[in-house]
């Protein structure tokens, strides 16, 4: 029997009825990133550190290359933190160890998260096991290609502005962003502090429940985590939304929207609708501005965060051959004009030009003001609605290359998540459709800070009553 | 260049504020839990977090936050209900994370003060604001110039910024503030406040104006004075290259100035337009927080009775001289010495006297604080009361506290061992009288022709004799009645 295609909790049962040993599931699954990796190019790196399959949950998991864990080289697929070894595991890593977690290795993303597509990575890009001429979305690409191509059985990622759910849209499988403040961020090499959040991509939603029930819950360590009780998460897995209330805004059906997408969204609404939930048109006025909003307050924050890769004290240090001002100064520009691919560089100048003396109030300040405008239109909404369904995406997985010389088109790709992690509310992407050329489409589910129980349950709901997460790639 | 003291001075009236950085002395550093420890082998006293490695994030120490507030009550000021910190951005080798963790625009602490004593009148020196900040670590430059070392050990100290309003109007004025802010720091016991080690930093800025202009001159900003005499210093410096310059028809630079030490003066460190844009911006790692009544009032009522009250309570309660009141007052250790003594052996001004006197005299000779030495109040009043009660003499007395401090044992014990104690028996006495009235036979004619004073030579004799055992008061007595033919 082949392992490598299973859920996790598959697998658990097959553990528990001695069907299969976790070493033989992660040997498996060796061997189908033998066969499918060079094709997919999921992984950046190998773990080092050989595995334990003593423990409770001995699933094999991949790790978005930018989760700090002990004695393993960890760089954010930037050249900037080539040869970093972490002398540390940040909260989720201990929490998935301590659950008996196998770490396979270390998966591929944009440079520091800042991309939507992976192909901002200095080790290249990972390509959609749906179709290797597209891309698997981004940031979190290798993370969700992995899943969708069965060379991980789950994966961690990080969202900042979807880069959970894009991806995992792009790659047909499940990808959940927690409520900000669920899940520690400490040992997250952070791309803006205030919207960064790790979550869990599966092959389908009890395995999403499973995996939060794994890294969801308070850490001292993190001043921003909450002290909230963790829920056992597949307790909500109930098939039934019969007297839910889910909002669909209408600024939902924006220009740029697929029609094939569009299409997979109202068929998902007529299903909804059909199992006993009531769809109601909301607005979400202010949310045409969370793009331009995120841009602003995402490359502030990022400007300060990436200050810290300077060449002193590890990763990449490099001194022009010609001596240009002095010796730090040099050294500190090298390194940096080295160390960082092209999108870092816009960021980091983004946003320290959003933080400068004069132009602050103008920008990092506003765009907080409207941040507030945005989350206010959602708690409004929430007033009335249980849950908010929109595309994770505007369109279907796109062409390596095509978007890379439109930075503004390619950052339109996440006009549908952006505005949970402003508001920093949970949301999930969930396997939604197919479009004619067999690219994955894929729905997003918002809700109430703290509230992942529901979307868990409309969303196990909706993939009870479809087959789309039961499809795979052919590699 | 050297800038002579000018005789024009009373034209210019210099405006001055003082920006401190104090260590806290709390247990651990501010955002981890590595502890806030001095003098350890480099970059062993580190982790994640004040190494500012990829994804650490800080943890505010509350205890840091609570020392602070406590500085801001002892300092008059308000304590803000609501405080978050902020990202102050630029980059040197010594600070790990590309920016250091301040507080901008809601500091722990505004709006208080300070008094000063300026000539016989009281000043009010505002306080515009005490923050919380992290320390960076410690740069080290090779003589050679072939490489720099980063110590890591100090970043993430606690450190508090204590800024003035510009309210100081001269050199004087700005080393009496430093006294009595490091005193009271010192009376809160939240630093150790020594700036050898750099517990304790001060720069200044300082401008110049025609006196009777209200609006404020350009002004430079004096870094890296090394004691509160080089801060004084660095400001008489600095206003008479200001004067020359306005004099001579020139304007000043706004610039930030090092002072050296040994040179005696100032140099330019960096120029406006070289002034760092720091891009603050609130921290988003760390929530902004709530600081509530409760807390302020348990902090409050932690507070210690600070120096100046303190003087103003000894010069009353136990009437005190000015002198003997301010050296109690000036060690807050030595202070509470004296009220314990005191409790033992109610002669203030005695027990005063001798802390000031020969107790202080030791402490600098031993170069070590009051709490150091081997000597309880208890042990100091039974010492007294000997020397009171004639069993030593003043003189001995403070042989008797020298040895005390050396062995650690008491006064009793001493003066028994040594055999220090006077000498009042009259045959004794007797003995050494006669050889003394049969050497000085012209000095006792001298007395007996009706000059009683001369009796004080031949006491001397005696004590001499006596190798100062003998009690003067009854030597004298004894004495007068021989000669007498008592």
């Amino acid at each position: 029997m082949s392992l490598y295609p299973l859920t996790a909790h598959a697998l658990l049962d097959a553990f528990k009825s001695g069907k299969a040993s976790a070493k033989e599931a992660y040997e498996d699954v060796l061997g189908r990133i033998k066969a499918v990796e060079p094709k997919v190019k999921a992984y950046v790196r190998q773990a080092k550190t050989s595995p334990d399959f003593s423990g409770g949950l001995p699933i094999p998991i991949a790790l978005k290359d930018n989760l700090c864990t002990k004695q393993e080289e960890i760089t954010c697929a930037s050249r900037i933190l080539k040869g970093f070894i972490s002398p540390y595991d940040g909260g989720v890593i201990e929490r998935v160890k301590k659950s008996g977690g196998v770490i396979v290795g270390f998966a591929n993303q944009d440079e520091f998260a800042f991309g939507s597509s992976c192909e901002t990575s200095c080790y290249g890009p990972t390509f959609n096991p749906w179709d290797l001429q597209c891309v698997p979305g981004g940031s979190s690409g290798g993370s969700a290609a992995a899943v969708a191509a069965d060379e991980a059985v789950w994966a961690l990622g990080s969202d900042t502005g979807g880069s959970i759910r894009q991806p995992a849209s792009f790659c047909g499988i499940v990808g959940m962003k927690p409520t900000y403040g669920r899940v520690s961020r400490y040992g997250l090499i952070a791309f803006a502090s205030s919207l960064d959040q790790i979550g869990p991509l599966t092959k389908d939603v009890r395995d999403c429940a499973l995996l939060m029930n794994i890294i969801a819950g308070y850490d001292e360590r993190d001043s921003t985590s909450v002290n909230e009780p963790v829920p056992d998460y597949t307790k909500a897995l109930v098939n039934d939304v019969r007297g839910l209330k889910i909002g669909i805004p209408k600024e939902a059906f924006a220009e740029g929207l697929d029609p094939e997408v569009r299409a997979s969204l109202e068929a998902a609404l007529a299903l909804l609708k059909k199992l006993g939930a009531a769809v109601k048109e909301v607005t979400l006025p202010h949310t045409p501005y969370a793009v331009a909003t995120y841009y602003i307050v995402a490359t502030a924050e990022a400007s300060s965060n990436l200050a810290r890769f300077d060449g002193v004290r590890y990763g990449l240090r490099a001194q022009p051959v010609k001596a240009r001002k002095n010796a730090l100064v040099d050294m500190y520009e090298e390194t940096r004009s080295r160390g960082f691919g092209p999108e870092a560089k816009r960021r980091i100048m983004l946003g320290t030009y959003a933080l400068s003396s004069g132009y602050y109030d103008a920008y990092y300040l506003r765009g907080q003001k409207v941040r507030t405008l945005i989350k206010n239109d959602l708690d409004e909404v929430f007033k009335d609605c249980d849950a908010i369904i929109t595309p994770t995406s505007p369109t279907v997985a796109f062409k390596i290359g095509e978007k890379t010389s439109d930075p503004l088109s390619m950052y339109l790709s996440d006009i549908y998540t952006i505005p949970a992690n402003l508001a920093g509310i949970p949301a999930i992407s969930i396997p939604g459709g197919f479009s004619k050329s067999g690219l994955p489409i894929g729905l997003q589910l918002m809700g109430k800070a703290f509230d992942e129980e529901m979307l868990l349950r409309i969303s196990y709901t909706y993939e009870q009553n479809t087959e789309w997460h039961t499809r795979k790639p052919k590699l | 260049m050297a800038y002579q003291k000018t005789e024009i001075m009373s034209q210019f009236e210099p405006v001055i504020g003082l920006e401190v950085h104090l260590q806290l002395n709390t247990k651990t550093k501010i955002f981890c839990s590595c502890a806030n420890q001095y003098g350890c082998a480099p970059n062993t006293n580190v982790c994640p977090v004040c190494l500012g490695l990829p994804g650490s994030l800080p943890v505010l120490n509350r205890q840091a936050l609570l020392y602070a507030i406590k500085v801001g009550l002892a300092l008059n000021a308000e304590i803000n209900s609501f405080i978050k910190f902020d990202r102050k951005n630029y980059y040197y080798p010594d600070l790990p994370k590309g920016y250091q963790i301040s507080q901008f625009d809601f500091p722990v602490a505004k709006d208080g003060f300070l008094k000063i004593k300026s000539g016989n009148q009281e000043k009010r020196i505002g306080i515009k604001r005490a923050h919380l900040e992290e320390d960076a670590g410690k740069s080290m430059h090779d003589n050679t110039g072939s490489c720099s070392l980063v110590d890591f050990n100090r970043t993430g100290t606690p450190l508090i910024e204590i800024v003035t309003e510009p309210d100081l109007r001269s050199p004087q004025e700005a080393y009496d503030y430093l006294n009595i802010l490091k005193l009271t720091l010192q009376y809160l016991g939240v630093s150790d406040c020594d700036m050898e080690k750099g517990s304790l930093r001060c720069d200044a800025n300082i401008s110049i104006r025609p006196v009777g202009q209200a609006a404020l001159g350009t002004k430079t900003e004096l870094k890296n004075m090394n004691s509160f005499r080089a801060v004084k210093a660095a400001l008489e410096y600095e206003i008479r290259r200001h004067e020359q310059v306005i004099l001579a028809g020139g304007k000043i630079v706004q610039e930030t100035m090092l002072w050296d030490d040994t040179q005696a003066q100032t140099q330019t460190m960096r120029s406006k337009e070289e002034a760092h844009d720091y891009r603050y911006f609130p921290d988003p790692d760390l929530v902004p927080f709530t600081v509530d009544y409760k807390t302020i009032d348990s902090v409050r009522a932690e507070l210690p009775e600070l120096p100046q009250a303190k003087l103003v309570r000894f010069l009353s309660q136990y009437e005190l001289s000015e002198y003997d009141a301010n050296i109690l007052v000036a060690d807050s250790g030595m202070a509470d010495f004296f009220e314990a003594a005191v409790k033992e052996y109610p002669q203030a001004k005695k027990v005063a006297n001798w802390l000031a006197g020969p107790v202080s005299m030791e402490l600098k000779n031993r170069k070590i604080p009051i709490h150091g030495l081997k000597l309880t109040p208890k042990a100091l009043v039974e010492l007294i009361a000997k020397v009171e009660d004639g069993v030593v003499s003043n003189l001995v007395g403070k042989e008797v506290l020298g040895l005390m401090l050396d062995q650690g044992k008491g006064a009793e014990e001493i003066i028994q061992a040594k055999g220090m104690a006077q000498v009042s028996d009259d045959s004794a006495l007797f003995a050494i009288i006669d050889e003394v009235i049969a050497q000085n036979a012209a000095v006792v004619d001298q007395i007996k022709s009706g000059k009683p004073n001369a009796a004080g030579f031949l006491v001397g004799q005696a004590m001499k004799k006596s190798g100062g055992r003998a009690n003067p008061k009854k030597l004298n007595e004894l004495i007068t009645r021989k000669i007498a033919g008592v």
